[in-house]
């Protein structure tokens, strides 16, 4: 078990739960619930230095980005342009490469925009940049992701911040099937039984963000979290039993008195 | 002697409008602004500029300059 690590773009990482570090109620928060999660990469949004109040805390002053890694998201982003153009200036801020790529297409339920999401995974990866995909659960469009260069895939479970849990396992099971690439459930989890569940489905992983963030607890659910989707992944790994419509005794039925 | 009056041009900085002087290098308006250089990217009309040649750019009148760096997010 201790060999088995999260590789994403040939880089090693003990911890399979990735955290998002919005919604919380100050940096301090997010920082201790990071560190509960056991989490090594965190997301991180890309947006304008607030010129007038110099003392608004910085990110980087309560996450480490030398000992953390830091995986800038497009959040936000509804085209192309907005995501190329924010990444872009990501990778200026200290040389990030792997990126997560997250183009929405819709306002209210905040699904991806595949097409735009496609397009830009293309010209990313021609960049040089090691482009990990929020998607929807299409095996079909995980595939081009795929061939257009993408390093992982993460298909939604459910709406991003929806807490509804994953809503279509069995594309998840076919997109994991298909693909060698990290599988990374994105969004939509609620709480930690739903990280469980993507990993015994053979997900790589999960990023989770409001279900730590605005849970009434946020540090004890991010070691939910934690040790769910360790759960979740020593499950998967040690193989279940089959499933019978039948009981079958655990006791022997030889020498019953 | 006579006082020379400096000539002030507007910029938008970050979206908002603001007045400087002319003459002035960009790496002098960030670090006027107390802005760590190495936690932020600044776009320069549109281009992203690499900020080892901050100190030969100057500001022209209505240039757009946007400054980012990382907050938090999911």
């Amino acid at each position: 078990m201790n060999k088995d690590k999260l590789v994403v773009a040939k880089k090693n990482f003990n911890s399979r739960l990735i955290v998002g570090t919005g919604k919380y109620q100050n940096m301090s928060e997010c920082a201790k619930a990071i560190k509960i999660s056991g989490a090594e990469i965190v997301t991180v949004a890309v947006r304008r230095v607030n010129i007038t109040n110099k003392k608004k805390p910085l990110l980087m002053d309560y996450i480490d980005p030398k000992k953390i890694t830091y995986l800038p998201n497009t959040a936000g982003c509804f085209n192309s342009t907005e995501a190329l153009r924010t990444l872009r200036l990501a990778r200026e801020i200290g040389g990030w490469k792997l990126v997560k790529l997250e183009v929405l297409g819709d306002k209210k339920n905040l699904f991806p925009e595949m097409i735009e999401t496609l397009k830009s995974t293309e010209i990313l990866a021609k960049e040089g940049f090691k482009v990990m995909v929020y998607c929807n659960d299409d095996p079909l469009m995980a595939k081009r992701l795929e061939n257009a260069g993408a390093c992982a895939i993460m298909p939604l479970a459910a709406p991003i911040g929806s807490g509804l849990g994953i809503q279509n396992k069995i594309n998840i099971r076919i997109i994991r099937h298909q693909t060698k690439l990290p599988l990374i459930i994105d969004a939509g989890l609620g709480q930690a039984s739903d990280a469980t569940i993507a990993m015994e489905l053979g997900c790589d992983g999960v990023l989770v963000n409001t279900a730590i963030a605005k849970a009434k607890k946020p540090f004890d659910m991010a070691l939910a979290f934690k040790k769910a989707v360790i759960a979740g992944r020593l499950s998967y790994l040690s193989g279940r039993i089959e499933k019978t419509l039948d009981g079958r005794p655990s006791s022997p039925n030889k020498g019953i008195i | 002697m006579k006082k020379i009056k400096k000539i002030k041009i507007k910029i938008k900085l970050n979206g908002k409008a603001r007045i400087i002087n002319e003459n002035l290098k960009i790496i002098d308006l960030i670090k006027r602004l107390k802005i760590p250089v190495k936690k932020v990217a600044i776009e320069l009309n549109h281009e992203i500029l690499d900020k080892k040649k901050l100190n030969n750019i100057y500001l022209k009148k209505n240039d757009k300059i946007e400054i980012v760096h990382f907050i938090g997010g999911g």
